[in-house]
């Protein structure tokens, strides 16, 4: 039996109780890239109760995305945006979930973004990434940007960090570990590097910034 | 003296675009920021770097 929304908020507000939960609940998170950062990225914050998820990918599920991406072998050939929408629904039914299959570009992305209160850059090519967060930071200064980069290969697990370069834009990841010189990106620390931009979601929510 | 990540450089006087050719940083992987504000690409150029600035260069790297 899956539990009715109010049994589902309410055991959501034990946990955290209502102010922080509330704040959590109400939010509106876009996460551009559906790949190793932005499907695990989504499967926390939905966990967490978010509210709603604007999820945007151009690309359909892959089986070398299995070791590191949360879809299923069934999966395969399917659009990653409805893939991850029905896969978050089994886990956290009252999500609320946009989904464009579109690629990002400097021409639509403002229209894609502009309703996320928070935008989470979870891109795997690095002009990419360097493109959205340019763009996001000159053009929508409203938003808080968290944003990856450094997470490929088996270095430590504790040089993944969280910085905040700027009041409202973060950055998680090594800094330097780039998937081209280390060969390969690794199931474990490209999650553990998803769950520092979720985590940073959440405290940015619950208003506890990073100094 | 100007403040690239935290650390001191003689390059007041310079702008942006001309600190950066002296630099490893390919301009289409990063983002740049002065005093806690983003420099918008288009303004590499023009954006003289002053004497007391905080730069801060992110760099993009692949993967995710």
């Amino acid at each position: 039996m899956i539990p009715t929304k109010e049994e589902w908020y309410t055991a959501l507000v034990e946990r955290y109780g209502e102010k922080i939960q509330k704040n959590i609940s109400s939010a509106t998170v876009a996460i551009c890239g559906l790949g190793g950062l932005g499907s695990n990225i989504a499967f926390a914050l939905a966990r967490a109760g978010i509210g709603k998820l604007i999820l945007i990918d151009f690309d359909s599920v892959d089986i070398t995305n299995l070791h590191r991406q949360q879809y299923k072998a069934n999966q395969i050939g399917i659009e990653k945006t409805e893939a991850l929408k029905d896969n978050l629904l089994e886990i956290a039914p009252y999500v609320i979930t946009e989904t464009h299959t579109v690629c990002i570009t400097e021409d639509n992305a403002e229209a894609l973004l502009e309703k996320a209160d928070i935008i989470c850059e979870a891109f795997d090519d690095a002009e990419s990434k360097a493109m959205l967060v340019n763009l996001v930071l000159e053009r929508m200064p409203e938003k808080y940007l968290v944003a990856a980069s450094g997470m490929a290969g088996f270095g430590s697990a504790n040089t993944i960090q969280t910085r905040r370069i700027s009041k409202r834009f973060y950055i998680c990841g090594d800094g330097t570990s780039d998937v081209q010189s280390e060969g390969s990106l690794v199931a474990t620390r490209v999650m553990l590097c998803a769950a520092h931009q979720a985590h940073a979601v959440l405290r940015i929510l619950t208003e506890q910034f990073e100094t | 003296m100007v403040k690239v990540n935290g650390e001191e450089f003689d390059v007041a006087g310079k702008t942006i675009a001309e600190y950066l050719s002296t630099t490893n940083y390919d301009p289409k992987r990063i983002a740049v920021e002065r005093n806690g504000d983003i420099v918008f690409k288009a303004q590499y150029n023009e954006t003289l770097l002053q004497d007391g600035d905080s730069i801060e260069v992110v760099s993009f790297v692949g993967g995710g």
